[in-house]
């Protein structure tokens, strides 16, 4: 095939680019000019190389952090993907009752963030909430301001109200474009349920699967909303994830610097990981 | 291997049907003969899908029985009516290779290994799948998936019935031929009963030795392709096979006679005709002739088909199509036609005069 080149489509390019420009290079270039330099207000900058990237990598504070983070957002995917697969698997495929689950499934994500924050704050609440008093009741000691461990039990739990209906629509969606001949065929074949899942559903979804890893992973990696509404990070800070500790560098302690640095680590760690986490699920392809 | 018996059929697909036109499929009754290869056809939608789906387990039936070998099967899963079923589009599994998923009907049914494999390697071999047998099924063309799909049908050496539901319809114009001579082999080959779903007729007379004619959820003709071709029960069977299909005329019965526009007109089956209903003579545009007297005809257009030109007439007010061959003269505007007695009908309400209903 003759293919003509024409450099002149550059021109098409550009109003993408500007905008692209405008809402990311240029705040992320305010945050770079940030990390390699050294300001007192007045807009005077200071050269000051790699030096706020090299106290962030060895802040063991950061380090913490980036340890619990990674310990939630791995509980977070190990608990909402295999429960949202099940809850899709387990959802009617026609009747009247798909809207009715589609309807209910989906409201934990029309919850403004703060308000779900709120609502677990109270709901977790050892003397008046319904779940805290509930579980002291049982005779388990609860107390999520004092304790780190029911402090994580009720971020998890929160997190998992909130965002398992994302990997449930997803699946749901995935498992509904399924033809009905491959079910069929299965029949036909004599395959017992678990090599229908195994064999048909499952590599049917493996895209919307990637897809709800990559968004639950993202997500959760930058967490910030509910958790500073439920816990405020705390009991101390054993419920301090990445971005709470980033806002109070930044905003707290007014350490521009060593924030933008710690900002760049962050971006990269997600890209990395996301990258990571497509090129492995998606390597079969390739082949 | 099996014989299968319908009897008295019928399914429709809203729960509580009430009337006749709420059936998919209005009552049939057919038989099967074990080792036969058998060819459903009829236009979309008039039930031949619903018919297979029924015989393979798929639906349940609203009424009737089906029996394969005298044992009824009505209401028997899939599985255990051992049947094979390849749809229309290719239907494999895309994170196996392509040995895996012609094993796979076989390890399902707990088949020991060893005889697994030997019956793959058969099955391939006639499919030419060898070569490409440990390769991911998914990355095969569309002819190559819809292979794997027959082989998993044929790989069961016990099945009672394979069946097909329009199983080219993917495939690329010049391999559909290759693979429909494949299965025509395969039937040959292994004597398996065979039931094959499709709107093409081509692809139902060259492989069926009896093809059943459905329309409207009713079978219309079941015969071989010579008595489809040559003796329609109903001008449905008559205009939708056969290229161009039969001419249908109106007629008068009158007096052990047929008359088209008053003209008499020899039909091989008048004695049977009632002259009750609307009658119709149909003859093949085959078993039409140029003459030199009879039915006058204005020639309206002639089309080449290669070895043979189609014409078309009009006579009083209707269009009769006729076949000349390669050389043949081709008449100038105004001539005769005559039609060839042996195989004119006479039809009376669409149903061949004398027809057991």
């Amino acid at each position: 095939m003759n293919k003509t080149f024409n450099n002149k489509a550059w021109w098409l390019v550009l109003p993408v680019f500007l905008m692209v420009a405008f809402n990311a290079l240029v705040p992320l270039m305010t945050v770079v000019n940030y990390s390699i330099q050294e300001t007192f207000g007045n807009n005077e900058f200071f050269w000051s190389g790699t030096t706020w990237f090299e106290q962030i990598l060895h802040d063991e504070a950061f380090h913490d952090s980036l340890r619990r983070q990674l310990i939630f957002t791995g509980l977070i995917l190990l608990i909402e993907i295999p429960l949202g697969l099940a809850i899709a698997l387990c959802m009617p495929r026609n009747g009247p009752w798909v809207s009715v689950c589609l309807v209910l499934i989906a409201l934990p994500l029309l919850v403004p963030w703060n308000v779900v924050g709120s609502m677990w704050n109270i709901m977790a609440l050892p003397d008046i909430g319904l779940l805290g008093k509930g579980i002291n009741a049982l005779g388990i000691p609860f107390n999520y301001t004092r304790q780190p461990i029911s402090a994580w039990f009720t971020v998890i739990l929160m997190d998992v109200w909130h965002w398992t209906s994302l990997v449930v629509l997803l699946c749901y969606a995935g498992l509904v474009a399924i033809p009905d001949a491959y079910y069929q065929a299965a029949k036909v074949d004599g395959a017992r349920p678990w090599a229908v899942f195994r064999y048909i559903q499952l590599p049917k979804l493996k895209h919307v699967l990637t897809i709800a890893v990559l968004l639950r992973f993202m997500d959760s990696f930058m967490i910030y909303t509910e958790v500073i509404v439920l816990t405020g990070g705390g009991p101390g800070s054993t419920t301090k994830f990445l971005s709470i500790d980033l806002v109070q560098k930044a905003l707290g302690g007014f350490d521009l610097g060593p924030a933008a640095a710690f900002s760049i680590v962050y971006f990269l760690i997600i890209l990395f990981l996301s990258w990571l986490f497509y090129t492995l699920m998606m390597r079969e392809e390739a082949k | 291997m099996a014989e299968i018996r319908i009897e008295n059929l019928r399914h429709s697909y809203s729960a509580n049907p009430q009337g006749e036109e709420d059936y998919a499929l209005k009552r049939l009754s057919i038989t099967w003969q074990d080792g036969g290869a058998y060819a459903l056809l009829g236009p979309s939608g008039c039930g031949k899908t619903t018919l297979l789906n029924l015989i393979s387990g798929l639906l349940t039936p609203t009424e009737g029985r089906i029996l394969f070998d005298g044992r009824d099967v009505s209401h028997s899963s899939p599985e255990e009516r051992n049947i094979a079923q390849v749809f229309q589009f290719p239907v494999i599994y895309d994170t196996m290779t392509v040995f895996d998923n012609l094993a796979f009907p076989l390890r399902n049914r707990g088949v020991p290994e060893s005889e697994i494999k030997t019956r793959v390697a058969e099955i391939a071999d006639m499919l030419e799948l060898t070569k490409t047998l440990h390769k991911r099924a998914s990355g095969l063309t569309a002819d190559g998936k819809q292979k794997i799909s027959l082989g998993r049908g044929l790989v069961r050496p016990d099945v009672n019935v394979i069946m097909f539901d329009e199983p080219l319809t993917v495939i690329d114009p010049h391999l559909k031929w290759q693979l429909r001579s494949k299965l025509k082999e395969l039937h040959l080959r292994t004597k398996r009963t065979m039931i094959y779903v499709t709107h093409d007729q081509t692809e139902a007379l060259t492989f069926a030795d009896q093809v059943v004619v459905m329309n409207l959820g009713e079978v219309v003709q079941a015969g071989t392709p010579v008595e489809l071709f040559e003796r329609p029960q109903h001008t449905f069977v008559g205009h939708f096979i056969g290229s161009p299909g039969m001419n249908v005329l109106p007629c008068e019965v009158r007096g052990g006679k047929a008359l088209f526009a008053g003209i008499p007109v020899e039909a091989a089956n008048i004695q049977a005709a009632s002259g009750r209903g609307r009658a119709e003579i149909g003859v093949r545009p085959e078993f039409v002739s140029i003459a030199k007297s009879g039915i006058a005809a204005e020639v309206v257009r002639v089309a080449d088909a290669g070895r043979y030109r189609i014409v078309e007439a009009r006579s009083h007010g209707h269009t009769i199509k006729l076949l000349l061959k390669e050389g043949d003269e081709v008449p100038q505007s105004s001539t005769f036609l005559a039609f060839d007695p042996a195989h004119t009908q006479v039809y009376e309400d669409g149903w061949i005069a004398g027809a057991h209903r």
